[in-house]
């Protein structure tokens, strides 16, 4: 029996007991990331495959790691090697992957939904690594473990998201798990890049940057994406940069113990300047790092047999 | 043979009648509606059917489906189609031309019509596409798909972009006398959108339609039909907005009529949580205001029918991602159920205000026969048994597709028998529930 008996597909679809359960075993484990020899047997004998239907190298790479670290096997799967290729369909290619009785999937895929429908079609567990532009729970799980390390906790924070919320799996992951640990959180972006009803969501909508990050405890600045450019939803990237790229000037607005943080990979110079993605307040490579503990806390949480810490 | 439906309760809106009272079919007409069937008329071997309890209406008719042959025959066929129809208590549909080769001349109106009599229960009404092959460049030979049956033009499934272009296809329309049916949508607002704009569609990630994208060809459209004197249906309305501009153009005199589909009225946006495609469907499911509104207008007339978009689609069209999911569902086996429950038990409207809705209301709009229960006219009659429990099983279904999203619904009020020019097509009278057949 393990400790968390479900799939991970949106943190909208979470408790904040889980949440908090996941981010305390993801603390243990980043302990074992910092030892010598960096592997315990706990998932010895457990298969998981990592589904990748659109590209990722790094996020692809921090579930290999972190199974790895656990012992648990690991087959990779992506669309370019795939039957998918010969126009096979998702359904087909789960009922076949499924077979194969693998214990955990680990899917990133671009259709919003996709992994809600594979896990409807297997027996394995199931982790959303992205779908489409609905959440990407993990990267919402690491960003909140990287603040409640720096901060101690998350309730009461003011968190600011900047940029293509629209399209953001990140930002909706952030906002669902920040809201439900008691923090406050802002979007910060242009009209064009907020979603349809964005004021429903239990948040604060600015569409000027720097009363959005006015006294923020962190601000998460998401990558734009170019094409957005050629969809027409800003003129140009030199005045999405101008308008909604973090520099130091705006960051003063920001509480001065305020953390930055990006989900990577950066365009410096368009939303982030580089000395701020470089400078004193930047997190980013601990959230690389949270990242691979986040994971590892999960498939333990979702495959390990006893409550029991790894390794210990 | 001689058919006598007796102690039934008689709607027949197109004459104002609703009472308890007889029905005599003979040579496929009928012959005699009234009260009671005077003795002297009844003769030795008429086949008796005691309708007592059941509702007698009109065949009903169903003004929006797909039948999707030619071309798509794995989803179905227009048998399959006809068989759906007889099941669900509608006596006529008229198929919409997306098909492929799409129907949009003579002959391709002409094969619908052969198809028709060769293989479909119920009455087939074809329609013609607006434009050849439904490429939204050319108008189609609308005049020889006139001369060959169809009794509509419409732009469903590939709505007309171009102003210029309907305002051309309208004053076409006009000239030979034909109703145009049009899908309002302006694509260049829902490129890429797979359901309702709004916070549900945030919630899920999805790229939204926005009701505005319905409401801005609805309007443009009215005006064009005041431009051009052209008879314009609106097919699906589906937002409040949309209702409130064809409420005030019938205000003003504008020759404009719409329709609804069973979707509109039951389903909201949040059925697709949990990405159920079957709940996609173009226009798509609303909000619960717009649920509401479409409520308002059947109730105060400003929705003139009740058609399905029955959409039948292959399993495997909808186990998939949401964004790859076709469009639609079907909808003939599910309608009136829907009706009776949704709209008459709950008090919306009138049981003879949803049956003229989906008898006389379509007739009317189309120009074609049926829809009443006058004497001498072709004897297309639906029993319904208004107090039927069933619930949903889309394996029992006619249709060649099961995209439903009413599975496991329980409804209330079902189609006992479907007759169609004096035959039977669908139910056994000596088993429905309350009738019986005495010699």
């Amino acid at each position: 029996m393990s400790a968390l008996n479900r799939n991970i597909l949106a943190l909208r679809e979470m408790s904040p007991e889980e949440i908090q359960l996941i981010l305390d075993q993801a603390q243990e484990m980043k302990e074992i990331l910092s030892r010598p020899i960096k592997k315990v047997p706990t998932l010895r004998g457990k298969s998981v495959v990592t589904l990748f239907f659109e590209n990722s190298t790094r996020t692809r790479m921090s579930f290999e790691m972190a199974a790895k670290t656990l012992s648990a096997d690991v087959t990779g799967f992506s669309a370019s090697t795939s039957s998918l290729a010969k126009g096979e369909s998702l359904k087909d290619t789960i009922l076949t992957l499924n077979a194969m009785k693998a214990d955990a999937f680990v899917i990133r895929h671009s259709a919003s939904g996709a992994a809600h429908f594979i896990a409807r079609h297997t027996s394995a567990r199931v982790i959303n690594a992205g779908d489409g532009t609905h959440e990407h729970p993990t990267q919402g799980l690491l960003d909140m473990l990287t603040i409640r390390q720096h901060k101690g906790t998350l309730r009461g924070l003011t968190v600011a998201i900047v940029g293509d919320i629209a399209h953001s799996r990140v930002a909706r992951s952030n906002v669902w798990g920040l809201t439900k640990m008691g923090a406050r959180v802002r979007l910060v972006g242009p009209r064009t890049l907020l979603p349809a009803d964005v004021e429903r969501l239990p948040v604060e909508v600015y569409t000027d940057l720097r009363r959005g990050l006015s006294g923020c405890d962190v601000v998460n600045i998401l990558r734009i994406q170019m094409e957005r450019q050629d969809a027409g939803l800003f003129p140009s990237v030199r005045e999405y940069a101008q308008t909604f790229g973090v520099d130091r000037s705006v960051l003063r607005e920001a509480r001065p113990d305020v953390l930055v943080m990006h989900p990577g990979p950066m365009n410096r110079g368009i939303e982030i300047t580089p000395d701020v993605a470089d400078g004193e307040f930047s997190v980013v490579t601990e959230q690389v790092t949270n990242g691979v503990a986040v994971r590892m806390a999960l498939l333990y949480l979702l495959l390990g047999g006893s409550n029991d810490a790894a390794g210990h | 043979m001689r058919l006598v439906i007796k102690g039934g309760r008689i709607i027949d809106p197109r004459n104002g009648l609703d009472t308890v009272g007889d029905l005599l079919v003979e040579d496929g007409v009928i012959a005699w509606c009234g009260q009671h069937l005077p003795d002297a008329m009844a003769l030795e071997g008429d086949v008796v059917f005691d309708a007592s309890g059941l509702i007698v209406a009109p065949g009903l008719i169903d003004m929006h489906v797909h039948l999707r042959e030619p071309g798509f025959e794995y989803k179905e066929t227009i048998e399959s189609g006809g068989r759906a129809a007889a099941a669900g208590g509608f006596a006529a549909v008229v198929p919409m031309p997306n098909t492929d080769p799409a129907t949009d001349n003579r002959a391709t109106v002409e094969f619908v019509v052969r198809r028709a009599r060769e293989t479909s229960p119920v009455r087939v009404w074809p329609t013609v596409a607006a434009t050849r092959g439904n490429e939204n460049e050319l108008m189609s030979e609308i005049a020889g798909a006139k001369e060959a049956g169809a009794v509509a033009v419409t732009d469903d499934a590939f709505p007309l972009q171009s102003a210029e272009l309907t305002r051309r296809v309208m004053e076409y329309c006009a000239t030979f006398d034909l109703p145009l049916l049009t899908h309002c949508e302006d694509r260049t607002l829902t490129r890429g959108g797979v359901m309702n704009e709004g916070l549900v569609s945030t919630l899920m990630g999805l790229k939204g339609m926005p009701r505005a994208a319905e409401e801005i060809h609805v309007a443009r459209n009215i005006r064009l039909a005041e431009l051009t004197g052209c008879r314009l249906h609106i097919l699906h309305i589906s937002t409040a907005r949309s209702i409130e501009l064809v409420r005030e153009a019938k205000r003003r005199g504008v020759s404009v009529t719409c329709e609804t589909c069973p979707q509109y009225f039951t389903l909201t946006d949040e059925s697709a949580l949990g990405y159920d495609t079957m709940v996609k469907c173009n226009p798509p499911v609303r909000t619960a205001e717009d649920v509401e509104a479409v409520r308002a207008g059947l109730a105060d007339g400003t929705i003139d029918a009740i058609a399905t978009d029955h959409a039948p689609h292959a399993a495997h069209e909808k186990e998939c991602e949401f964004q790859a999911a076709a469009f639609g569902m079907v909808g003939l086996e599910t309608a009136l159920g829907l009706v009776m429950t949704r709209l008459v038990r709950a008090g919306v409207i009138g049981l003879s205000d949803a049956i003229r809705k989906m008898t006389v209301a379509p007739a009317g709009i189309l120009g074609i026969p049926g829809g009443s229960l006058s004497v001498q006219s072709p004897a297309d009659i639906t029993v319904i048994d208004p107090e039927e429990r069933w619930t949903v099983d889309p394996e029992s279904f006619r249709s060649r597709s099961r995209n439903t999203p009413f599975a496991g619904w329980e409804l209330r009020g079902r189609a006992v028998a479907t007759i169609v020019g004096g035959q039977i097509v669908h139910g056994d009278l000596v088993r429905a529930p309350r009738g019986r057949v005495r010699a």
